[in-house]
């Protein structure tokens, strides 16, 4: 991943900042829990739901088994309809092949759909480095874009915005990008998207070159699907002569009839519909409908590092819906900027590590920013045992080490080592009963353990002398 | 206003990329990574096909609400009356020009006054952004989700027609062209042609995760059940 958002503060820190802003924890709890009780609704109507995310997990695992056959078929299908296949191993690449492919059309400008990918990358940074003005064309990132800010959610990067903040930042800066916001503009939601409409209007209407995610690739077919709302995605992928599309290597799926699965799953998790209001499929180039230059960037950028983890490639399986986000103790009251990454939540704290290692502050803290309750993989569509990974990866941090790790890896030994004396034992309770009284509040150089937790009472004497005392 | 002409200059082609080295590298890496892990288990495909029985009256009615359920507006007429009220619905709308798509019925806009714009030659961008309505046949719709799909088949044009203008109005014949659910949606549609499936007008959730209709897309979205049409399918 790019080191877009470098220099973070590990979670902890970042989460004390977000949690005392009463605005941001306002924001996020109102749209939290909105989207969660919808959610549980659109999800129940399906009498077969734990049924098709078996279906959804399984599809996934078998593709990541067959990865390299799968993107082999897709790059065939998707050249033999007219489109261009190319591969990227890493961030630097994938936006050096884009900006290439930019400059090759002559344009200075393109508008972008909405992609978790080209954001990982950093791609508007890139192009703009190359004198290419990149163009969100989604509200949120509109919202985030405008307001030099970073995205905090997966489907909804501007959550921690509220409709204030947002009608602030569409008078303050939609001039400086092109059509200012219309006078007397309130903080009424329809009002808010009508100035967004307007504002993007002109950008689609003369574009040349769109940029896109997807959401899933059909290998049998060649075809490319986009979920969205808003309809800023048909015009990126249709109006302009060339359309990019970057897209991460786990995306493929391996049928056309795997679609009935997601196009299922993914709109009732993710903004809790039983369909979202446009999906745009499209098979490489058609001769008279939409752009006539079609090119597929097919990225890897640490997703087989993931993919060499036995227990942390399940991450792969992610479709992006954020339902894990909207039911997150965590993630409801830190928000989603102090994950540190593209990714934030429950996904982000098992995906951003695996993706970019963990030698940052941030990135070895985010398998701790969690309190493991297992509510991420219960909404889970394709069942990743978040939980799971969270653990796993908290291993690897402490197989690596540290001053905290090594205090606690001598303490549990010595334990380990009392616990097989049973005579030992047994003195060491009374001893600790007997002074009671003499023990420290918090046992000296575990702050970082106490902190957040109470010591249990030590009773009076312990359980195996009350027994002997009281059996009979 | 500027209107790009219907035929494209073909883009410079762009500069080979040398991606081949990355391929092999990208390939290897995911051979490696999955190297020693054991066969992945069969999908169960154990899940429904339809969520509802198969009664064309019922999935009729669970269309309709469906579809207003995401603020679209229905309407149910006869294959007769069809002309009269896709009048009714452009004027009620103030539409004074209509895009029409190659292969839509002739009878269709027998009854409006709208300036009628055909698609061939094509219509630029700025044509269609200047053009109020948009009226088209659909490929199929679903009940389930309410949703209508669009394959760019005889009158229903390219995707940009039902894009650019405000108001569609998209006429599904029933019960031929209705189907219960997403799994037999997918089974009837062709992948290799340009789909758009649209259930309700353009909409966002993303003020404070509600949902707000009338964004990029269409803000108006009406919907034309039709009984008694031909049974030919467009």
């Amino acid at each position: 991943m790019s080191g877009v958002f470098v220099g973070m503060p590990a979670f902890p820190e970042a989460a004390r900042t977000a949690v005392a802003d009463a605005t941001l924890r306002s924001n996020l709890r109102h749209a939290t829990h909105t989207i969660r009780d919808k959610r549980a609704r659109a999800v129940a109507e399906l009498a077969d739901w734990v049924e098709l995310r078996e279906a959804g997990r399984r599809i996934k695992e078998q593709t990541l088994r067959h990865l390299d056959r799968h993107l082999l078929r897709l790059e065939e299908s998707v050249t033999g309809a007219g489109g261009t296949v190319h591969w990227a191993a890493d961030a630097e690449e994938a936006n050096r092949i884009v900006a290439d492919l930019v400059r090759a059309t002559g344009e200075t400008e393109v508008v972008k759909v909405k992609s978790m990918a080209t954001q990982e990358i950093g791609l508007n940074e890139a192009l703009a480095a190359e004198g290419i003005r990149a163009y969100e064309t989604d509200l949120a990132e509109l919202i985030v874009q405008l307001g030099d800010d970073r995205p905090s959610h997966i489907l909804v990067p501007a959550i921690h915005r509220n409709r204030g903040e947002i009608r602030d930042v569409f008078r303050s800066e939609m001039g400086k990008w092109g059509r200012p916001a219309p006078d007397g503009l309130t903080d009424a939601p329809a009002e808010l998207a009508e100035a967004a409409r307007l504002h993007l209007r002109e950008k689609f209407l003369r574009a040349k070159v769109g940029i896109s995610g997807a959401n899933f690739m059909v290998a049998e077919t060649g075809t490319l699907v986009v979920v969205e709302s808003e309809g800023n995605g048909r015009m990126c992928l249709t109006l302009p002569e060339t359309l990019i599309s970057v897209v991460g290597i786990e995306k493929v799926v391996p049928s056309w009839r795997d679609l009935e699965v997601f196009l299922q799953t993914l709109p009732r998790s993710s903004t809790a519909e039983r369909m979202n209001p446009y999906t745009s499929m499209w098979t490489g180039t058609s001769d008279d409908d939409g752009p006539s230059a079609f090119h597929l960037v097919l990225l890897d950028a640490g997703r087989t590092d993931v993919l060499a983890d036995e227990t942390g490639r399940q991450a792969l399986r992610c479709i992006r819906c954020s339902a894990c986000l909207n039911v997150c103790p965590v993630y409801e009251r830190a928000g989603g900027h102090a994950y540190g990454s593209v990714y934030p939540g429950p996904i982000g704290a098992i995906l951003t590590p695996q993706l970019r290692g963990t030698a940052s502050g941030i990135d070895a803290s985010l398998p701790y920013a969690s309190s493991l309750c297992g509510a991420c993989y219960e909404v889970c569509p394709v069942a990743i045992d978040i939980p799971e990974v969270l653990v796993h990866l908290r291993e690897r941090i402490v197989e690596r080490g540290g001053p905290g790790h090594r205090r606690e890896r001598a303490t549990m030994k010595a334990a380990g080592w009392v616990l097989d004396h049973p005579s030992l034992l047994a003195a060491g309770e009374r001893l600790a009963t007997r002074t009671r009284a003499l023990h420290p509040r918090n046992p000296p150089g575990a702050r970082a353990w106490t902190e957040s937790r109470d010591l249990p009472e030590l009773p009076a004497e312990p359980f195996r002398d009350w027994w002997r005392k009281n059996r009979t | 206003m500027t209107t790009p002409s219907s035929s494209r200059p073909t883009p410079p082609s762009p500069p080979r990329s040398p991606s081949s080295a990355s391929r092999e590298r990208v390939l290897a890496r995911i051979r490696a990574a999955t190297a020693g892990a054991g066969e992945a288990p069969d999908v169960p495909r154990d899940y429904l096909t339809r969520h509802v029985p198969d009664d064309p009256e019922a999935l009729l009615g669970l269309l309709h609400e469906n579809l207003a359920d995401y603020r679209a507006q229905v309407h149910r007429t006869t294959e007769n009356e069809l002309p009269q009220l896709i009048g009714r619905l452009l004027d009620r709308r103030g539409a004074r020009s209509v895009a029409v798509p190659p292969g839509l019925p002739e009878r269709w806009l027998s009854a409006t006054t709208a300036e009628r714009r055909g698609d061939e030659p094509r219509l630029g961008p700025y044509e269609l952004d200047a053009t109020d309505a948009v009226v088209t046949g659909c490929a199929l719709a679903v009940a389930e989700t309410g949703t209508i799909v669009l394959d760019g088949g005889p009158g229903q044009g390219r995707r940009a027609l039902t894009l650019v203008p405000d108001l569609h109005l998209c006429v599904v014949r029933t019960p031929q062209q209705v189907v219960a659910s997403v799994p037999l949606a997918l089974a009837r549609l062709g992948p290799t042609r340009p789909l758009t499936w649209i259930s309700g007008p353009s909409a966002t959730s993303d003020i404070e995760l509600n949902r707000v209709e009338g964004v990029h897309g269409p803000r108006t979205l009406e919907v034309i059940l039709v009984t008694g049409g031909p049974s030919d399918g467009h």
